[in-house]
């Protein structure tokens, strides 16, 4: 179209049609890549202060005591009976988490997800509170609830559960409470999300067809609730993988976890090598797991933000 | 109240009064995450070293405390600094680096945006440990600088996200007319496009601002001396003790936070109801 304009008033030089489309679409090649380069900023400072220092870390895992290639930085994980206890720890504790944000999330995001939507917005608020408010203040709180002094074990002996003060928090119990307070919101929204998504219609089929409650319940929607709890329990089981602060205050040096070692192997110790060899295990199985969950939810839903 | 009890639930059989004991279930549960942190909030009135709930004596001596701390005093203008460093910076970067992704539409993009929400998905420890590796190298360890470029990377991923899912929603035609018109591509984007999605940007700079301000392992490792952060502060005296001064400081960050999501959500209605 424009050729022929062009061409007609005889201003464009006398160029065969092809070389002119072909101009065109280097301009827009260009221009598209113009436009790429628009994030090479944020990228810049992504690979410098992330990629390019974790590919290090990479290959100083590699790196033996004498500067050589060697794999003793893994050998020892395998041999040493402190790294299986805190690789176990952390499995158990990312493992118990998850079950228990299950079981506490899975039936307050069914029950939000059947309210009707003034009030269920009303009640998401109760679970978004505690997932803006800071991470060290939620850890914080759950210090002091329970102390020894502290308001749980005040209660608990009123009602009589237990007739005195109990150590429930530097240990595992006080870590387990505090991450599934964490967590628990992690799970609840992308599962929220995903009940929302349901066609209810299933359920009244269901019925009609003279299914119970409880067998409509396990036969229609749990199974299509089934993805969304998979990516969520994924999520957060992966979240609790890297944990670091709330094991750290609230399991009072009881319950050493992956993230734990690595940051005393820096402080402490100045090893390189057994740091960024545990740091390479941590990032490969988070990935890998991020990879599973990624293939069962979209991104958007994964971070909370799409709600 | 009766035939409330005896109404069906959902659409299947079930009655209000078959499913009573998951609604308990349920306040139970959002007790359960509520309760803690605002609990918080009275306990730091409380006059007692052992924060006691409902306090018996009511002062307001730890936040005096706080307040009259020349060390908590500069950890807080420190993690002001930053926040407010992070996100002047991680906005415009995000935003710009959304756009580009969005509007050149290359297969390249892709793995682009990948990197770039990488951030979100490798343990913080990682970040923390690489990030302390290289700044030693760069000799930027302790410093604002080094803090802030830290928690730009950390906060870029949830500022492209909210930015690249507004302009999937813009309609791009509308900056293909200002351009047909005469105006050049970058003030077709500050005067056409950049004022539709303006409330994507808001949350976006809100929430880096939140990112950075809450931000406690990589500032673990980074962040100290006169640079030292509140959280990292508080963080360390956590470890050691239960020291009630935190509890005025967590109020303090509560509000806050609070506070800044509150706005966020209502820039996101805004959004929605256009």
């Amino acid at each position: 179209m424009s050729e022929a304009v062009l061409g007609a008033s005889g201003q464009a030089p006398a160029l065969p049609a092809g070389a002119n489309a072909a101009g065109l679409a280097a301009d827009a090649r260009r221009e598209r890549w113009a436009l790429f380069g628009l994030c090479s900023p944020a990228l810049l400072l992504v690979l410098v202060i992330l990629v390019i220092p974790v590919g290090w870390l990479f290959f100083v895992s590699f790196v033996g005591a004498d500067g050589q290639f060697s794999l003793e930085n893994y050998a020892r994980m395998l041999e040493r009976r402190s790294y299986a206890r805190i690789f176990r720890t952390t499995f158990e504790v990312s493992l118990l988490t998850t079950a228990l944000c299950i079981l506490l999330g899975y039936p307050l995001a069914y029950v939000l997800s059947q309210l009707p939507s003034r009030i269920a917005n009303l009640c998401l608020i109760t679970v978004l509170l505690p997932f803006w408010t800071s991470l060290l203040v939620r850890t914080y709180a759950w210090l002091v609830l329970l102390q020894k002094r502290g308001l749980v074990n005040a209660w608990a002996i009123d009602v009589g559960l237990w007739d005195e003060p109990i150590k429930i928090v530097h240990n595992l119990t006080g870590t387990l409470i505090g991450m599934v307070h964490i967590m628990l919101p992690f799970l609840v929204l992308p599962v929220y999300g995903s009940m929302k998504a349901i066609d209810r219609d299933y359920l009244k089929a269901a019925s009609n067809l003279g299914a119970g409650p409880l067998r409509a319940f396990w036969t229609v929607f749990f199974p299509l609730s089934a993805p969304g709890l998979f990516a969520g329990s994924l999520i957060v089981f992966v979240l609790c993988l890297g944990f670091f602060v709330t094991p750290a205050v609230l399991g009072g040096g009881k319950v050493i976890m992956v993230s734990m070692k690595i940051a005393s192997n820096i402080e402490l110790f100045v090893n390189w090598g057994a740091a960024s060899a545990l740091g390479v295990v941590l990032l490969v199985l988070t990935l890998a797991i991020l990879w599973l969950a990624s293939r069962f939810l979209r991104l958007d839903q994964m971070t909370g933000q799409g709600h | 109240m009766r035939s409330w009890l005896d109404r069906p639930a959902s659409e299947t059989q079930i009655t209000q009064r078959g499913r009573l004991w998951l609604y308990a279930f349920a306040v139970l549960v959002m007790l359960f995450l509520v309760a803690p942190t605002l609990i918080v909030v009275p306990m730091s009135f409380s006059a007692s070293q052992y924060l006691e709930f409902p306090p018996q004596d009511w002062s307001t001596r730890w936040y005096d405390h706080y307040f009259g701390s020349a060390e908590w005093m500069a950890a807080t203008m420190t993690s002001l600094k930053a926040a407010v460093l992070t996100m002047l910076v991680a906005t415009p970067l995000g935003v710009l680096a959304a756009y580009g992704l969005h509007s050149s539409r290359l297969r390249l993009g892709q793995l682009a945006f990948l990197i770039l929400i990488t951030p979100m998905m490798v343990p913080l420890i990682l970040i923390a440990i690489g990030a302390f590796y290289v700044y030693v190298k760069l000799q930027i360890v302790y410093t604002l600088l080094g803090l802030v470029l830290a928690h730009t990377i950390l906060a870029l991923p949830l500022v492209v996200i909210v930015t690249a899912s507004a302009l999937k929603s813009y309609d791009m035609n509308q900056e293909l007319a200002a351009r047909s018109l005469g105006a050049p591509r970058w003030r077709a984007f500050l005067t056409v496009t950049l004022p539709q999605i303006r409330f994507a940007v808001i949350t976006a700079a809100l929430l880096s601002f939140l990112t950075s301000f809450d931000e406690v392992v990589v500032a673990l490792f980074i962040s100290g001396g006169d640079n030292a952060t509140l959280t990292r502060n508080m963080f360390i005296t956590l470890r050691d003790q239960i020291d009630p001064t935190i509890a005025s400081i967590s109020t303090i960050m509560i509000l806050v936070t609070t506070g800044l999501m509150a706005l966020a959500q209502l820039f996101g209605k805004a959004k929605s109801q256009r």
